[in-house]
């Protein structure tokens, strides 16, 4: 029963990687832009969020509501401010400015929070698990998360479909300049979904900090997961990424339990760059490997 | 490649040749053999006048060869082959536990395993390589942070090569103290210039002349005929050979490999920062801006994160506003190049119904690839 | 008749290339303007600075008298001009149906709507619900100028709907065309189907190089003037 829990726990685990993952897709999908410091940028919402509560004393959910806001600005701004002034000309100007920005972004965490581990205090249910045999239980906690992301995903998905905006949004990721046509002005919807990346992102990232500790470096890991469930799940597909997500969560898990805590993580990138070399362009693929 | 002499009939249009060097290129050769020599007989010569050598002005340029030729390998892949990675600390740390493995396990010469060391590294980047090459752009950056990454975890878990905590380079801490600084020293100087040479003379190659290609346009060049694959394989490879030496080189200097230290990506960072101050895309770029990363890190090493953090921030400011780095800027205003990789077009005689002197067209490169 | 659109010594350029040398014309309200030319002549470019994709480097662009190159290209679909891009250009990851209606994103008010575009191209009616990738050419062009009038333009701009297609859709399409004439849009069609496009005209202007070669109505003009302005002979 213990390769139950687990895959299960794995799976759950997919979830929040799957979180971190949709923004990146998202942006990606927008604008052709990958961006290096969104883990960062995720561990940076978690710092806020700590810093809310520790300064004003917030009660975690609104201290996590107004990090969200916060984050959904910053990445407007970010995007609008610097980030588009990047595209246009080639690949290396926004990689090497994304990379910047992770390279700052960490630092400056140390700076002002140090290296420490932190962590973020939800209370009780961090701890309680629902009992489904009498040998496989699975904490309420990560539940949560897994349905958090699905609610997220799903909720993206719509408003892709379904939205004027998101419509916008396909119609900018499909051809820039006929959308201009469309009196679409690109500058500010990739600002736009740079923004809702931003907040998707800053959700996972305060998830994390509640599910373990997390430190200023953390960023850099969660980009690379992050990055592997794009690509696993197929890029263009959200639902592709949940897949990706679960994927890489159940193969660390399974690795640890298997081979030890070191290798587990080992194993998820085995995975990922096997799916890489036999099914490169992902489980869902709709749009070619970039 | 020879300049080679073509001549039309004199009616037609006025004879003309592809050069590469000016007389100031000549120039330029000259001071630079001075200058290399001038590094390698430094410390003997101080040795001479003072007693003693100047050890931690040798160990601190050691620092500034190896980053030069960091920079150099980065370059080689970013600014030339398109190839943007992040994950060169893989090669590096590769490199470094080559040194230990040839030197303390098979016994090798340091010296020798130095040069082998690269060998692990190429070992690694070859099969790699097809899996990679299926990412683009940015993707492609976060992929060669994955192997960095998996490198990275199986050196930590193996316990033969000191899992998490590392090894001692213990037939590098073995040879008599004056050999190894004074070795290592000159290894760093070697393989800094080394790099320098090796992209020079790859530039002025078929392949150089394939690189430019592919990095304008990847798909019209394999439809003229390029081999893209092929011509990145080779860059990947020899960037990641060019890295493990470098990295057996900072082993050396320092006694002790350890996985974080080894392949923590702030190599990167290093390697990134160094060519966007400098210039991406120029041999010389990399040169200055290894001086001027130095320059800085020796000024503001102790403020450890600040600087790291201003060094982000510089890096973003000069991808913004000056792209093409300090060199791009002096390159384009002064029309300077100091390394003759273009072509240029040089008239012998004056086109017909004109009176001026025979003329040397600056800036016809037939091929850019500078 | 007010004239709508009005260019003043426009020069425009692609990096070091001049693409259109100091070109000057104006066009009343109703008109129908077709600019011929081979290929490479500016035509294109024509389009696109009035639509906003491009910035002329001196001249002006008037509409309704007013200058309008301060204003970005989806700023002036609002205005009322609209532009059908060369190549069509249609969404392709979008439906039929979501094409059309993203047309009216950043467009007016008016009597263009999803049903009326279909009357126009009753094609349209069976594929609402296709990808548009799945579309034929001619399904696309008749897509594309359908989407550019959701956004109930004065001025349409039409690029080279024509290319590509076969001679029954082309027909097909300038059927469609005449109904738009007679409708009281100002439009400026840029074509290389020379024979068709004069019978909708009621002005013409052949571009050779980036100048205006030769204008006039279709019926003054000899096939003659216009073959010789055409290839600059």
């Amino acid at each position: 029963m213990i390769w139950a829990n687990v895959a299960i726990q794995g799976m759950l685990l997919g979830g929040l990687y799957a979180l971190f993952a949709t923004g990146l897709a998202l942006v990606f999908g927008v604008m052709r832009m990958v961006n290096l410091a969104h883990g960062d940028l995720g561990i940076l919402a978690a710092f806020v969020a700590l810093f809310i509560i520790q300064t004003f004393g917030l009660p975690l959910l609104w201290a996590s509501v107004v990090t969200i806001i916060i984050m959904f600005l910053v990445g407007y701004v970010l995007q609008r401010g610097l980030l588009n002034h990047t595209l246009g000309v080639d690949d290396t100007r926004p990689i090497v400015v994304t990379f910047g920005l992770s390279i700052i972004i960490q630092n400056a965490l140390i700076m002002k929070f140090s290296a420490d581990s932190q962590g973020l205090d939800a209370g009780k249910i961090e701890n309680i698990s629902v009992k489904i045999t009498n040998q496989l239980s699975i904490g309420w906690f990560p539940l949560i998360v897994f349905v958090i992301a699905i609610v997220v995903i799903a909720a993206l998905q719509f408003f892709l479909a379904r939205a004027k905006l998101g419509r916008a949004f396909r119609a900018t990721s499909d051809d820039r300049e006929a959308a201009e046509l469309m009196g679409i002005n690109n500058k500010h919807i990739y600002s736009l979904a740079m923004a809702i990346a931003l907040a998707i992102v800053a959700v996972a990232g305060i998830l994390l900090a509640i599910r373990t500790t997390f430190d200023p470096t953390q960023g850099s890991f969660r980009l690379i997961y992050a990055f592997e469930a794009v690509i696993m799940g197929g890029m263009g597909s959200m639902w592709g990424t949940l897949l990706g997500g679960i994927v890489l969560g159940m193969s660390q898990t399974i690795g640890t339990q298997a081979f030890g805590a070191g290798w587990g993580l080992v194993v998820g990138h085995l995975v990922f760059l096997t799916v890489l070399a036999v099914r490169p362009s992902g489980f869902f693929a709709k749009t070619v490997t970039a | 490649m020879s300049t080679p002499d073509v001549t039309t009939p004199p009616e037609a249009t006025p004879a003309f040749r592809i050069a590469r060097s000016t007389r100031m290129h000549k120039y330029v050769l000259a001071v630079s053999v001075l200058i290399v020599v001038l590094l390698a007989a430094g410390p003997f010569i101080l040795q001479f006048v003072n007693g003693v050598q100047p050890v931690s002005t040798m160990r601190n340029l050691v620092t500034l060869f190896t980053l030069l030729a960091l920079a150099q390998m980065w370059n080689l892949l970013g600014g030339y082959a398109g190839l943007i990675s992040v994950g060169q600390q893989a090669y590096i740390g590769l490199g470094a536990y080559g040194l230990w493995l040839l030197g303390d396990v098979l016994h090798l010469h340091p010296f020798v395993a130095v040069f082998a060391a690269g060998l692990l590294a190429v070992a690694v980047a070859l099969p790699v390589a097809p899996l990679i090459f299926r990412l683009r752009g940015g993707y492609f950056a976060i992929g060669t942070w994955v192997i960095a990454e998996v490198v990275r975890l199986v050196v930590s878990n193996i316990q033969a090569t000191g899992g998490g905590s590392g090894k001692t380079v213990i037939s590098a801490a073995r040879l008599p103290i004056d050999t190894r600084i004074t070795g290592t020293y000159l290894l760093a100087l070697f393989v800094a210039v080394g790099s320098i040479l090796l992209v020079y003379f790859l530039l002025r190659s078929r392949l150089g002349l394939a690189l430019t290609a592919i990095r304008d346009n990847d798909l019209a060049a394999q439809s003229s005929g390029v081999n893209v694959f092929r011509s990145k394989l080779l860059v990947w490879v020899i960037a990641a050979y060019g890295c493990g030496v470098v990295g057996a080189v900072v082993a050396m200097n320092l006694l002790r490999i350890q996985p974080t230290a080894a392949f923590t990506v702030n190599w990167t960072a290093y390697m990134m920062f160094i060519v966007v101050i400098g210039g991406f895309g120029t041999i010389e770029g990399p040169i200055i801006g290894a001086v001027i990363y130095f320059a800085l890190l020796q000024s503001l090493s102790q403020y450890g994160t600040l600087y790291m953090l201003l060094l982000g921030i510089v890096a973003v400011i000069m991808v913004t506003v000056a792209p093409k780095g300090i060199w791009g800027y002096v390159a384009k205003r002064w029309n300077l190049h100091l390394f003759p990789v273009r072509r240029r077009l040089v008239l012998e005689s004056p086109p017909p119904g004109e009176d001026t002197k025979p003329a040397e067209s600056p800036d016809a490169a037939v091929a850019e690839s500078a | 008749m007010s004239v709508v659109l009005e260019l003043k010594d426009v020069d425009v350029f692609y990096g070091d290339f001049q693409a259109l040398f100091n070109v000057s014309f104006e066009v009343e309200e109703g008109m129908t303007f077709a600019f011929i030319g081979a290929n490479g002549g500016g035509k294109s470019t024509l389009l696109r600075t009035i639509a906003g994709l491009q910035r002329p480097s001196s001249g002006h662009v008037l509409f309704h008298g007013e200058p309008v190159d301060q204003f970005a290209a989806h700023k002036r679909v609002g205005m009322g001009i609209a532009l059908v891009p060369e190549g069509r250009r249609v969404f392709p990851s979008l439906t039929v149906r979501e094409n059309l209606i993203i047309g009216a994103y950043g467009g007016r008010k008016g009597d263009w709507n999803v049903e009326s575009v279909v009357e126009l191209f009753p094609l349209l009616k069976p594929l609402m619900k296709r990808q548009a990738s799945s579309l034929s050419g001619g399904e696309q062009q008749a897509l594309a100028i359908g989407r550019a009038l959701m956004s109930n333009p004065e001025l349409l701009l039409l690029d080279e709907v024509s290319l590509g297609l076969a001679p029954v859709v082309i027909k097909r399409i300038y059927e469609a065309m005449v109904l738009l004439v007679g409708s009281g849009h100002t439009i400026l069609v840029v074509e290389q189907d020379v024979q068709h496009v004069l019978t909708v005209a009621d002005y013409v202007a052949c571009f050779l190089e980036g100048k205006i070669s030769l204008e006039g109505k279709p019926s003054d003009l000899s096939s003659e003037a216009i073959t010789a302005a055409y290839f600059g002979m």
